[in-house]
């Protein structure tokens, strides 16, 4: 017989971000559950409000699958003497429980030993989840927990409140932070009835009826038409759509108005307010303008009279009149005026104020060549954050900057670096539109990093407070896609931990963001990382080139150069390797790799000034026969001392050559 | 449609009806009710409790000049600390709303994540911001440490704005026009306030002299706490006059902080001598009161 199962956690209201990583977790640590107890189910699936987490299981058997292990006893040697059983074959019945005859003999590699089959009948599934399920519910991962009962007691996202534990038409028993499992769920705070019987046919229905739609999908779709209904256009706006989906168990789009003498305040304030503060969809018109409208969506079935409405549109106005009065306010006084009140605003407690930061942050943008308008958006980036519109929508950083600089009259190019200087915001944002933007973002990120990472500031597993993996990761965007020509390595400093953190980013950027393949990319990383636009020429370049017939197999003849001149323990480094003498070069394949190598140097040399690297790989790669012959026809470790070693030096030199562009050795051949 | 002091009665009485005892507001200045020694100490160790308060709550950096509709430099907070937490907190809570007459049914409540924590305090919680048609009402708030301690029995707080609150319910978008008793408007009873100690705090404040009062405080907080470890009848020591000194201090640092007198390294270390105190005075109402039980 197969049943369904139905789990439901009743709690307080879960954070919206929560939700669906832990009924993601709940399912596998379901999973585990069957698989560690020799149980099945023929579906899983879960569901989840802010005031519960549901897993529905199909075709669960009612019991457990029997068992059978062979117990392994004396030898056959000693259990029995001429056909009769001795003490040993008696002691071991006696363990297991059974009479002698009960016991059989197995032929195993050390000879033949006497051994039970023990059977062991499956356990009712029920009593399995009633056993298992509450250290299963709490072990659900949160960010963030909190004890309720008292000191010591259970810890969870929020208070669990009911459990429903069906499994066919029984509840499966148990406890969980004194609340016991049952068959009562509850509706809707407010328009849902409390102690609903349920069974898991009904449970949907019933909850439904009950002004609850435990399907996310179901509340997205919800939503979705409703915003339809509305006949207005939203801004789409994908992750507040999410946040809505997860704060409400009966979502209802409704439309709402607002003053459109407020259009007069810039775009980014009144979308922030809507979007951060009031979590509502802007509304745009045909033209794709912002409208004086907006949308929200409750937690409730409808608004008849419009009072919702008419409270979340004077809610708005007044939030609008703030952000009015902060914008008049904060034009009282220039960003200009505003930098020495940087000091009194921290950075990070180690690294001092911002005031610190913009001093060194103007420095660097002029040591990597910034024009004197970027200097001056570097001295002003920060002022913003000692506006009164900053500190409310802290949000609008940067760009509230660069719309109070044009409004003070800053030049373009000042305003717009300032505006743009947190950019890229994600690895799918953009980058800064002008150069200025993008020396000054820059500039802010690499200090950020010097300074967490000399006092000691790294990021470990999941923790990085000061977003560091996204600051290197925007270093690295910046630098490549805004083509910048800038020592990566030297502005890093010597910070070797810096270093590798920047290692493991250019990894990521270049394999997972732009598709190179993972060996191409140790590869080319191995033969330095200084200039990034260089970095992803010579993968371009390599990219190219692997496909043709004589890539990989020069390759892996570079990787057996390698490994001889770690033999002859000669270090291929930055050191430039001694001159051939032709003189005791042999005739045959020797001096004709020597003679084509010479050739090709002077031309790959040319090829590699000129960023050409494609064509100085093609060159490196046409001498693979004459490689190949060389190790097929010549010994390198020759009996002469001299010869060998301008054999070693001949190697040594062809190596050096082509790994200024990749070290070969790291791409993985199939010889 | 109820005026702001009848709210306020209804709050309270709705809440002496659950078992809470209903108190004055505290009598020195506060940045939150939660700083009052009726919360800030009475949720440290194992009894239970239950009260309401009406806390005037003074926040220097929020002042005006009266001038914006919806900030204030001091805002009347109802404080409700529930020890323990009842299983239908929630409920309570909701039905208090509709015993000031919010018709639960017609509007919209989310409670959205909003977890409380103050460093000055050594004090932290779980919970939300609970949002009324989008406006914030009320912050609910699951205790979890107090003055640097576990706590024995996790408490629910709830605050609720009463200018907000009433504002929304007389449908006024400034909180000067709210109306305070039949016929007064609550900038009748509160303009000068919020306009002359905007005036102080932002320009006549000697800075010199908070800076004294600060170290002097801090000072003969510091000689009290000191003094408890020799001290022999403990049931007598007085905790509670040296808590009001940590008060005092965190009111003398709001103030200079929103002078902008407060650079960032002194602001940091600043906050560590506050809290400082209060942890102090923490661990000694937690040792009087242990001392007590014993007794």
């Amino acid at each position: 017989m197969s049943l369904p199962f139905l789990l439901e956690i009743g709690t307080e209201e879960i954070p919206d971000w929560m939700i669906a990583p832990a009924l993601l977790h709940l399912q596998s640590l379901f999973q585990e559950l069957l698989d560690q107890n020799r149980l099945s189910a023929s579906s899983l699936k879960t569901d989840g409000t802010p005031r519960r987490l549901i897993l529905h299981a199909e075709g669960l058997p009612a019991r457990q699958a029997d068992s059978e292990e062979l117990v392994s006893g004396p030898p056959k040697a000693a259990a029995f003497k001429d056909g009769q059983p001795t003490g040993a074959a008696l002691g071991f019945a006696r363990k297991m429980g059974v009479e002698v005859s009960a016991l059989e003999v197995q032929a195993t590699a050390r000879g033949e030993y006497v051994c039970f089959r023990k059977k062991t009948v499956g356990r009712q599934t029920r009593d399995i989840l009633a056993a298992l399920l509450p250290d299963l519910i709490l072990k659900i991962y949160f960010p963030k927990t909190m004890y309720w009962t008292g000191k010591g007691g259970p810890r969870f996202i929020r208070p669990i409140r009911w459990l429903v534990a069906l499994l066919g038409d029984e509840v499966v028993p148990f406890e969980v932070a004194g609340v016991c499992s049952g068959d009562r769920t509850y509706g809707h705070r407010l328009l849902g009835g409390k102690e609903l019987q349920v069974n898991s046919l009904n449970y949907e229905q019933i909850l439904k009826e009950n002004f609850v739609l435990v399907s996310p999908a179901q509340r997205r779709a919800r939503i979705e038409a409703g915003i339809a209904a509305l006949g207005v256009k939203v801004k789409p706006d994908p992750a507040l759509l999410d946040t809505l989906v997860y704060i409400t168990e009966y979502p209802t789009p409704i439309l709402g108005s607002f003053d459109p003498e407020f259009l007069k305040l810039p775009e980014e304030v009144l979308v922030t307010v809507m979007r951060h503060h009031q979590k509502y969809f802007s509304v745009e018109d045909a033209e794709g303008r912002l409208a004086p409208q907006f949308v929200a969506v409750m937690n409730t079935n409808a608004d008849p009279e419009g009072l919702v409405r008419r409270g979340n549109e004077r809610v708005l106005r007044a939030r609008f009149n703030d952000a009015r009065f902060f914008w008049n306010v904060d034009q009282h006084k220039k960003l200009a005026d505003r930098v020495a009140d940087l000091a009194h605003v921290t950075f990070q407690t180690k690294l001092g104020s911002y005031l610190d930061k913009t001093k060194r942050v103007a420095k660097l943008v002029r040591r990597l060549g910034g024009s004197s308008h970027a200097v001056r958006a570097a001295e002003l980036c920060k002022c913003d954050l000692t506006t009164e519109m900053v500190k409310e929508l802290t949000e609008l950083q940067g760009v509230m900057g660069g719309l109070y600089a044009r409004a003070q009259g800053e030049p373009e190019e000042v305003w717009r670096a300032i505006y743009e200087h947190y950019k890229p915001a994600s690895m799918e944002d953009s980058i800064p539109a002008t150069p200025a933007g993008r020396l000054v973002a820059l500039a802010d990120k690499l200090d950020t990093l010097q300074g967490c990472f000399r006092v000691g500031l790294v990021p470990s597993g999941s923790r990085d407070p000061f977003a560091l993996r996204r600051a290197a990761q925007g270093v690295v965007k910046i630098l490549v896609e805004g083509k910048l020509v800038l020592p990566l390595g030297r502005l890093i400093g010597r910070d070797a931990a810096l270093a590798e953190f920047f290692l493991d980013r250019l990894r990521y950027y270049f394999k997972d963001v732009r598709g190179f393949c993972y060996d191409e990319v140790n590869a080319v990383l191995a033969a330095g990382w200084d200039d990034l636009t260089d970095v992803e020429s010579r993968l371009a370049a390599i990219r190219a080139v692997r496909p043709t017939e004589n890539f990989e197999p020069l390759a892996a003849s570079f990787k057996r150069i390698k490994n001889i001149l770690r033999q002859a323990e000669i270090q291929v480094g930055q050191a430039v390797p001694p001159a051939i003498d032709a003189a005791l070069l042999e005739p045959g394949p020797e001096a004709d790799l020597f003679s084509a190598f010479a050739r090709l140097r002077s031309r790959v040399k040319r090829f590699r000034k000129k960023k050409e690297y494609q064509a100085a790989l093609e060159a490196i790669a046409s001498l693979r026969p004459r490689v190949d012959l060389f190790f097929d026809k010549v010994l390198v470790n020759a009996p002469d001392s001299q010869i060998r070693q301008n054999r070693l030096t001949l190697l040594h030199n062809l190596l050096k050559e082509s790994s200024a562009i990749a070290d070969f050795s790291e791409i993985v051949t199939s010889q | 449609m109820d005026s702001f002091q009848e709210v306020l009665f209804k709050l309270k009485n709705y809440w002496s009806q659950r078992g809470a005892i209903v108190q004055e507001a505290y009598d020195l200045e506060v940045g939150a009710g939660t700083m009052a020694p009726e919360t800030f100490l009475r949720v440290l160790g194992p009894k239970p409790y239950r009260v309401a308060y009406v806390q005037p709550s003074r926040r220097p950096a929020d002042g005006r000049y009266g001038e914006n509709p919806n900030r204030l430099y001091k805002h009347w907070q109802l404080q409700v600390i529930l020890k323990p937490s009842p299983a239908d907190v929630i409920d309570q809570y909701l039905a208090s709303l509709e015993a000031i007459g919010i018709d639960l049914g017609k509007h919209d409540i989310k409670f959205e994540e909003d977890n409380w924590e103050s460093p000055t305090l050594g004090a932290w919680g779980i919970g939300w911001q609970v949002m009324l048609d989008g406006l914030e009402i009320t912050q609910f708030t699951y205790f979890q440490q107090c003055g640097g301690i576990d706590l024995d029995l996790v408490p629910a707080e709830l605050t609720y704005g009463l200018e907000r609150l009433t504002a929304f319910l007389q449908g006024k978008d400034s909180v000067y026009d709210i109306e305070w008793a039949p016929g007064v408007s609550y900038g009748d009873v509160r303009l000068a306030d919020e306009v002359q100690f905007s005036v102080y705090n932002f320009e006549m404040a000697d800075l010199a002299t908070l800076w004294k009062l600060f170290g002097l405080h801090e000072k003969e907080c510091q000689r009290l706490l000191d003094a408890y470890k020799d001290y022999p009848d403990k049931r007598r020591f007085p905790v509670l006059p040296a808590y009001d000194q940590v008060l005092k201090c965190s009111h003398l640092f709001n103030l200079l902080d929103s002078r902008g007198a407060i650079s960032v390294t002194e602001r940091v270390a600043m906050i560590g001598r506050v809290r400082k105190l209060a942890l102090g005075a923490a661990q000694c109402w937690m040792d009087q009161s242990g001392a007590e039980a014993l007794q």
